[in-house]
């Protein structure tokens, strides 16, 4: 087995914004020399408030980006090293959108099948019985098989994208955001899901999430992100009784702000910020 | 699968059960719901079912000439006849007869015209859209030099200079109108370049021409369907606009165009001579526009679910 399942080493993304075309282009580094390593069964979760680059470190991982600098490792290969095909059996992706993520033009059933389609494996009615249990898996009932996108809820086409990543049997899934475009109701029942698959299978996750409420109770680990760095990363309870980060601290006093609109606490002072960091 | 999912499974069928319309009955309901789409449905069914039979129904040859029964007028006429229901042109030509072969020529040149032109405008604007960058800069040069040629200046220039024929005004043609499929297929492609399904086919390790020919392109076709009829109407009346000026299809074929063209000097004696083949090119224009007003209703976006 890998030591690692998952390594990132000084993994970086810069971007040029544009300013109009006779200023200078400004540097935006998104993600900005991140190391970062998850053991197999291991569950890690990436927080950071919107726009600190936790999408854009995902999509370096899934192959959808390149890096400006560092390297991913899966399975203690690089990415990069083998194909796409060997590396999608490995490493699979849960995206935040369930209305974008599931091609409106196919049916449920062509796009759980998609996976085994591409990767030739199996014939047409061992990949339709294929399709049929990693759907009683995920607890997609089966008549929904020839409905159309379009015609199911967001927890059901969630549940979906959860099947389609499964079918072959990666041991890595980056969930970026899961469930923030869901209903509050339905969040917890694919975060319950998550984590019976994960019990079920030995699965090991990268969970990405803006709130730390979420990953509370899902996760081993925590790293916290912010403007493309990891200020602080350590086991559940250190981050939550313990936390040394002023950022971390700030983030965790907002999960537990009575009033979710107050927002962000200003404790952001710089000289605690510098000792800490 | 442990308790806790089952349960969890049960409750979310519960509470988010949609009420399953099959998806044909739901468009059935909306085509029929359209007045316009409806008839001009409906119109250019009948045009093309008569275009296809016209061999079947036609009560003359077409291309039979008859001396002594030049330019007799329409039965509605005080002196027409039932023989000729829509008269005879001045070489004594059925005109019905010669109006059905008619309509499988301006039939014909708008299909394959739309086709060729939707192909090229869909290729260049699907790769333009979804890789961006400097691809997107070259074809959108392409397109906007094709955008500042006057169309019909550049297809009588070009058929004048080739020669008229029912080939090469399908293929003149098929190679000037492709500006608003490459257009529209940029737009819809950028918009859904960065979807999540296209993402998460290429982490699948799907090839390119698969995530544009299967994922993306069923995605844009009903607007490129829209686009289609736009064109084909478009180019049935170039058609008759070269043929008119004798740039197009030649003689003896009967092209509505040519039709309105031999009869413009009888036109003032005789009108129906170009008002028979001038009704017959606005009503199937008509039809074909009504028609793509009516799909575009369809996809919009209130209408899709
Ligand atoms: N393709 C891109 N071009 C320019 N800037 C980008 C691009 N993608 C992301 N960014 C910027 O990088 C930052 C991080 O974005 P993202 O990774 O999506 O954040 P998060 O997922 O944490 O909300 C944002 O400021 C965003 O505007
Ligand atoms: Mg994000």
């Amino acid at each position: 087995m890998a030591e690692y399942a998952l390594e990132l080493t000084n993994l970086s993304r810069h971007f040029y914004l544009k300013n109009g075309a006779f200023k200078e282009p400004t540097l935006l580094k998104a993600v900005d020399g991140i190391s970062l390593r998850i053991r197999p069964g291991e569950t890690l979760g990436l927080v950071g408030e919107s726009g600190c680059g936790k999408s854009t470190l995902a999509k370096m991982i899934l192959g959808l980006l390149e890096p400006t600098d560092g390297d991913v490792l899966i399975n203690d290969k690089m990415r990069g090293a083998s194909s796409r095909l060997s590396m999608s059996r490995q490493l699979q992706p849960i995206f935040q959108d369930p209305y974008s993520s599931l091609n409106p033009r196919k049916t449920i059933e062509q796009i759980i099948r998609l996976p085994l389609q591409l990767h030739k494996m199996g014939d047409a009615n061992s990949q339709q019985k294929a399709v049929k249990d990693i759907s009683d898996l995920v607890g997609l009932p089966e008549r929904l098989l020839t409905n159309y996108p379009g015609q199911l809820s967001g927890g059901q086409r969630q549940r979906v994208a959860i099947a389609r990543a499964l079918i072959l049997k990666p041991n890595i899934l980056v969930c970026d955001e899961p469930t923030s475009a869901l209903d509050v109701s339905v969040q917890a029942q694919i975060l319950n899901l998550l984590m019976d698959l994960k019990k079920e299978l030995g699965l090991t996750y990268l969970f990405i999430s803006h709130n730390l409420g979420v990953v509370e109770h899902l996760v081993d680990r925590v790293a916290v992100m912010y403007r493309g760095k990891i200020v602080e990363q350590g086991t559940r309870e250190d981050i939550f009784q313990n936390a040394q980060h002023p950022y971390t601290q700030a983030l965790l006093s907002s999960v537990l702000t009575p009033e979710p609109a107050l927002g962000l606490p200003e404790v952001l002072d710089s000289s605690a910020w510098n000792q800490a960091s | 699968m442990s308790d806790a999912t089952s349960t969890v499974s049960t409750v979310s069928n519960a509470n988010t059960f949609l009420p399953v319309v099959p998806e044909w009955r739901r468009t059935l309901n909306r085509f029929l719901g359209h007045r316009g789409l409806l008839m001009g449905s409906i119109i250019l069914g009948l045009i093309v079912v008569l275009a296809i039979l016209a061999p079947w129904l036609v009560p003359h040859d077409p291309y039979l000439q008859n001396i002594s029964q030049r330019m007799i007028p329409p039965v509605w006429h005080e002196k027409g006849s039932w023989e000729h229901v829509f008269g005879t042109d001045k070489l004594g030509r059925d005109y019905l007869s010669r109006l059905l072969y008619g309509a499988r020529i301006s039939l014909t040149i708008g299909l394959s015209a739309a086709l060729i032109s939707g192909l090229i405008g869909t290729t260049l604007g699907v790769l333009a859209g979804y890789f961006g960058g400097r691809v997107d800069a070259v074809i959108s040069y392409i397109i906007t030099t094709r955008l500042a040629m006057p169309v019909v200046l550049v297809a009588l220039a070009m058929s004048a200079l080739v020669g008229g024929s029912l080939q090469m005004v399908i293929i003149l043609l098929g190679l000037l109108l492709w500006d608003r499929f490459a257009v529209v297929a940029r737009s819809t492609t950028q918009q859904l370049r960065d979807a999540e399904f296209i993402a998460s086919a290429k982490v699948l390790g799907a090839s390119t021409t698969y995530i544009l020919v299967r994922e993306l392109l069923p995605n844009i076709l009903s607007a490129l369907i829209v686009v289609m009829t736009l064109e084909m109407a478009h180019a049935i009346l170039l058609e008759a606009t070269l043929s008119f000026l004798g740039l197009g299809v030649q003689p003896p074929m009967p092209s509505w165009g040519l039709m309105i063209s031999e009869g413009k000097a009888y036109m003032f004696f005789k009108p129906w001579v170009i008002a028979i083949p001038g009704i017959a090119l606005m009503v199937l224009v008509l039809a074909i526009n009504l028609v793509g007003d009516g799909l575009r209703d369809m996809n919009a976006p209130e209408g899709r679910n």
